[in-house]
């Protein structure tokens, strides 16, 4: 019988089996930012155990507070900084050359189709875009992956989402993805790998690749994946032409990297998405969605667009598009961390960050910042947030702050509105 | 291994998510203790009072999905301070359940139909819990009256309870 794709990576990279069902992986990569790590390193150095597997594999930003805001996140930095060093860790990022992880690790070239990759990050699951397993962690796997290379996983089941049809105008991955979310609700793929296909899929570049894959823990899904192809190898081509003769070289490669047509999935889902409409949040779990329009109306007072969800080249330009010329409502407050400083530079040099600039809004370094309401935005009690991140969780921009999940383009409008509204009324003008 | 005996917190409701159970902003903390005062502080539940019903508890007896959202491992550090160290659900997001048992603690899931069964009988009153790991049971106990309820572990996870986590285990074997 067939395998999924999942199953191929787990079946590929077996350390251990010391429990039938428990899987222990070698990793290919382990990533780390400075708001879990930090103890990890400081439980590994009081065990007498401050050593790492391997400085190549382990990749590491501080990205969540950074500048660091007060003397507890500068203890966090540190403590990474020196642990970077210490070790030889030479794909360290720290401030001018960071930015939002999950953002920054693919650009830097560190993801592969078939890699396993784990992190302390519950949004791990964006790298599985390429093919990749990649999955959030705690502290103590991460430890434990930085001591030793391995991390235990029980073998994994597959949801297989088909999305058929053509999205229309103005609707995004993150419509799609709120809308397959809302379907299935917060706890619909618990323990499973989401895996996503059909035409729109395929037509999505890799960055809308990364916004669906990056919301997968949204529905509990353990990882998010996409079958390699063309825009894989395209997007990876700087860092692969070496291992390559050609694209169609790699490409053969790495189309192993997909699962068998008589594979055993889960479930198979199929939802025709033509029709569906821009989408936003309403309540405090990722699963309350409504159309933009129902929505319509609904005042705000801060408009978030950044994060590792939607903070990407693609979606400053779908945003500046909308914004281009106008400006936003004297209401509102419009914040944008583009997520990585090449993300910035490009939209910098691109005139996007001026756009931005005249409507109003304040550009922010590459940080999550707002998204955890931890800096850079912060929302007071009672106040309300349209944002392109992940998570409407009730206090999560801030305590008694309220937050509306939707796309770039729908948060721009939603500027220039001053409420939620459909970013039809201004594209094109 | 961990104490799992002691008085049961009832939390009524599914996907109870990490950023109730510990909020963002207390991350840059890097002991486990100073995590204590902050527990649940974000949960919105109406029979519930972080400051009044954490204290003296050793166990939670919740709904669906308990634990989803961030990988933060604030989240059983935080229930850990406060002496929590078993969670009985329907079922767990898989970080958190896996968090639970890298850091020796336990992650029991039980059928929807025990899980109401448990809330209809005991939430409200004063309950207590007994767990035994290695029988795969545990005593409940209220108003004088116990009976013993079995629930299913995996040899990984009681292999790493033993261990008293998974740092110990990992460090032995590979
Ligand atoms: S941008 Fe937000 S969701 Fe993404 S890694 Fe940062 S804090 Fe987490």
């Amino acid at each position: 019988m067939g395998k999924t794709l999942a199953e191929k990576i787990f079946d590929s990279h077996i350390a251990d089996k010391p429990f039938e069902g428990t899987y222990v992986l070698k990793l290919d990569a382990v990533f780390c930012h400075e708001i879990t790590t930090p103890i990890a390193i400081n439980d590994l150095v009081s065990r007498g155990m401050d050593r790492v597997f391997d400085p190549s594999k382990i990749k590491a930003v501080i990205d969540h507070v950074t500048p660091a805001k007060d003397s507890k996140t500068a203890e966090q930095g540190k403590i990474m900084r020196e642990w970077a060093r210490r070790h030889n860790i030479k794909d360290f990022f720290d401030v001018g050359k960071n930015g939002v992880c999950h953002a920054l690790f693919p650009e830097q070239g560190f993801v592969r189709p078939g890699y396993t990759i784990i992190m302390g990050d519950s949004h791990t699951c964006t790298h599985g875009a390429f093919g990749a397993f990649a999955a959030g962690v705690g502290t103590t796997d991460l430890e434990v992956g930085i001591l030793k290379g391995v991390c235990s996983f029980k073998y994994p089941s597959t949801i297989k989402f088909v999305l058929k049809g053509k999205l229309q105008k103005g609707v995004y991955a993150k419509d799609a993805i709120l809308y397959v979310i809302s379907q299935i609700g917060v706890n619909g793929a618990t323990d499973k790998v989401m895996e996503f296909t059909g035409e729109i899929v395929d037509e999505m570049s890799m960055e809308s690749r990364m916004t669906l894959c990056n919301m997968a823990i949204e529905a509990g899904g353990t990882s998010g994946v996409c079958y390699p192809d063309m825009k894989t190898v395209e997007y990876l081509w700087p860092f692969i032409q070496k291992d390559f003769k050609s694209k169609e070289d790699a490409l053969a490669e790495y189309s192993k990297w997909k699962s068998d047509s008589d594979a055993k999935f889960e479930k198979v889902i199929e939802y025709d998405l033509s029709k569906l409409e821009p989408m936003a949040t309403f309540g405090n779990k990722p699963d309350q969605v409504k159309t933009v329009k129902e929505m319509e109306g609904t005042k705000v007072d801060q408009i978030y667009i950044g994060s590792c969800t939607n903070g990407r080249i693609e979606d400053l330009r779908i945003a500046a598009d909308i914004l281009k010329g106008n400006t936003i409502s004297p209401n509102v407050r419009g914040i944008v961390s583009p997520a990585t400083p090449k993300i910035f530079k490009q939209a910098m040099d691109e005139g996007i960050l001026s756009v931005f600039h005249d409507a109003g809004f304040v550009v922010t370094n590459p940080t999550c910042g707002a998204c955890l309401g931890m800096s850079n935005g912060v929302l007071a009690e009672g106040e309300v947030c349209a944002s392109t991140t992940n998570r409407n969780f009730y206090g999560r921009m801030g305590k008694g702050g309220t937050v509306h999940l939707m796309s770039p383009a729908s948060a721009a409008a939603t500027a220039i509105a001053g409420y939620i509204t459909n970013s039809k009324l201004f594209a094109g003008k | 291994m961990k104490n799992f005996k002691g008085k049961v917190l009832f939390l009524n409701r599914s996907d109870i998510n990490t950023d109730e159970i510990i909020p963002a902003k207390y991350l840059t903390e890097i002991t486990k203790e100073a995590l204590k005062p902050f527990t649940l502080e974000d949960l919105k539940l109406d029979t519930f009072n972080p400051k009044t019903d954490l204290s003296g508890k050793a166990a939670i007896i919740t709904r669906a999905n308990f634990g989803c959202g961030s990988s933060r491992e604030h989240a059983p550090w935080a229930l850990e301070v406060n002496g929590i160290n078993a969670v009985i659900a329907e079922n767990f997001a898989r970080i958190f359940r896996q968090n639970m048992y890298n850091c020796g603690m336990l992650a029991i899931e039980l059928p929807k139909d025990k899980i109401e069964y448990l809330f209809g009988k005991y939430s409200g009153k004063e309950t207590e819990i007994d767990i035994d790991v290695n029988s795969g049971s545990f005593i409940i106990t209220s108003g004088g009256a116990s009976e013993k309820i079995s629930f299913e572990i995996d040899g990984f996870s009681k292999a790493l309870v033993e261990a008293e986590g998974w740092v110990g285990y990992a460090d032995k074997k590979y």
